[in-house]
């Protein structure tokens, strides 16, 4: 055991600290996740729109969120934003703007897509039998966009998880930084331990998408 | 009991993508009369289908007027177009069910909708289930039936309003023409039973010759000719109804050797 390195987890707290780290990353995936689905679906919805200015304004969005590495947006968040608008936010609230920034635009971009993949015929027939437009879209197309939506959903849930591991840049410190400081902290006794921390926490990162990826394809076998 | 009962007055319909603009339909005037049923006939990109969508405005046509019962559809506000619309029942060439609700559920839907108290609406489904010859498959789902039964259902939702006009949409141009002939008979039992006056829009000469009592050939986004199915079929006068009968007439032989 001690050339894995997995001695360190038996000493002190270690092994909880590093749940707790856990905790604080899936606290802000799932409130981005949380706040992404909600404001995505609304602005998927915005997306459809035939308005010029809505088009132009939401392709600028969704091209900023698709080339600006969340590490820089967390940056200009945290380190910028802070200074020139001199508010006062926290790492975790930081993060967790970021992360929704990101999450809403491709979460709304998935529904925008699933929605106009829903044949026009679709809306003709109910409209044929006499329901109003919000009728059309409450009984008929949303219904069919949500078991579109949700193993597209899904993927998108787990690849915010796995980027949290980008908010200790910010100075959160969540799973990865916590394993970093038992590293650190143990480098003398148990040189090792690099292997045998980072080994547990790939193995949480696993325990948790794991569940949901397999999630996604039960849904999508069972809906597609 | 020959009283006008669909009037469409000079209809005209212009599709705009791009630069390039299609005339959908130039200019279309057409009375029918209640209780009847009535043919749109023409080959594919004649304009049928913009014709029948612009009957319950599911179109918004450019130019014209559609009367339905004395009420000019163009003036209605939303909500008494939405009312209106019950009573203008459409079926389509896909059926268009919803996939993950049973036959029943389907049937049910559109009395959901009214909010129809529950017990009365699928006492109300079974009914008009059984009218389509449907009542043993109420909890079959969509995919375990046939085209024909599915177009079936289709008719069943569409009854569930108590129609008075029923647009047919090349409703059976999906369909074997064993299955199409079963379709029309219920169409036509549906017409002597319950007196809803049918619209049917197709590209068979067949679908004509076995239930249509008049006829509208359209070509171009014009009537080229309307009168009596004897009428058309044993003289006709225009270039496109001669067209289509040979057309007909060819598909037949085929169908037959």
């Amino acid at each position: 055991m001690q050339n894995l390195g997995l001695d360190v987890f038996f000493k002190g707290t270690n092994f909880l600290r590093l749940l707790d780290g856990l905790w604080v990353a899936v606290r802000i995936s799932l409130i981005s996740v949380a706040i992404s689905i909600i404001l995505g679906i609304a602005v998927g919805v915005l997306m459809t729109s035939k308005s010029r200015i809505i088009k132009v304004v939401s392709k600028i969005y969704l091209e900023i969120v698709r080339i600006m590495p969340q590490m820089v947006l967390l940056f200009i968040v945290y380190f910028g934003s802070t200074r020139v608008f001199r508010w006062n936010i926290s790492a975790e609230i930081s993060a967790i703007i970021v992360f929704s920034f990101w999450g809403v635009a491709e979460m709304g971009d998935l529904v925008r897509g699933a929605l106009i993949s829903i044949p026009k015929i679709q809306y003709e027939s109910s409209e044929a039998l006499g329901m109003a437009a919000s009728q059309t879209y409450l009984y008929i197309i949303l219904p069919q966009t949500v078991r579109r939506l949700i193993p597209l959903s899904i993927n998108l849930i787990t690849r915010m998880i796995k980027t949290t591991s980008l908010v200790m840049m910010i100075g959160i410190v969540e799973v990865l930084k916590v394993a970093q400081q038992i590293i650190e902290a143990n480098r003398r006794v148990s040189p090792n331990a690099t292997f045998g921390v980072f080994a547990v926490v790939f193995l949480l990162y696993f325990l948790i998408c794991w569940p949901i990826s397999r999630l996604a394809s039960y849904l999508e076998k069972r809906w597609a | 009991m020959n009283t006008s009962y669909i009037e469409i007055r000079n209809l005209s319909k212009k599709y705009t993508v791009k630069d390039n603009s299609v005339e959908a339909l130039k200019g279309v005037s057409l009375t029918i009369p209640k209780n009847e049923i009535f043919g749109v006939i023409g080959l594919s990109g004649a304009g049928k289908s913009t014709l029948v969508r612009c009957i319950n405005l599911l179109e918004k046509p450019d130019d014209g007027e559609v009367i339905i019962d004395g009420q000019n559809l163009l003036e209605l506000s939303k909500q008494e177009l939405r009312l209106k619309r019950q009573k203008i029942g459409m079926i389509f060439q896909h059926f268009n069910l919803l996939e993950q609700q049973t036959v029943l559920e389907n049937v049910c839907f559109p009395l959901e909708i009214r909010r129809v108290p529950k017990a009365e609406r699928k006492k109300k489904a079974l009914e008009f289930l059984e009218k389509v010859g449907l009542a043993d498959k109420a909890n079959a789902y969509p995919s375990q039936l046939s085209g024909g039964q599915k177009q079936r259902v289709a008719i069943a939702r569409v009854l569930t309003n108590e129609p008075e006009v029923l647009l047919c949409d090349e409703a059976t141009s999906a369909l074997d023409p064993e299955t199409t002939k079963n379709i029309l008979n219920l169409l036509k039992h549906i017409h002597d039973t319950m007196g809803i006056t049918i619209v049917i829009i197709t590209h068979e000469m067949r679908v004509i010759k076995e239930i249509c009592t008049q006829v509208a050939v359209l070509d171009n986004g014009v009537v080229q000719e309307c009168g009596s199915v004897k009428d058309v079929f044993e003289n006709p006068q225009s270039k496109s109804a001669k067209r289509l009968l040979l057309i007909g007439e060819t598909e037949e032989a085929n169908y037959v050797g």
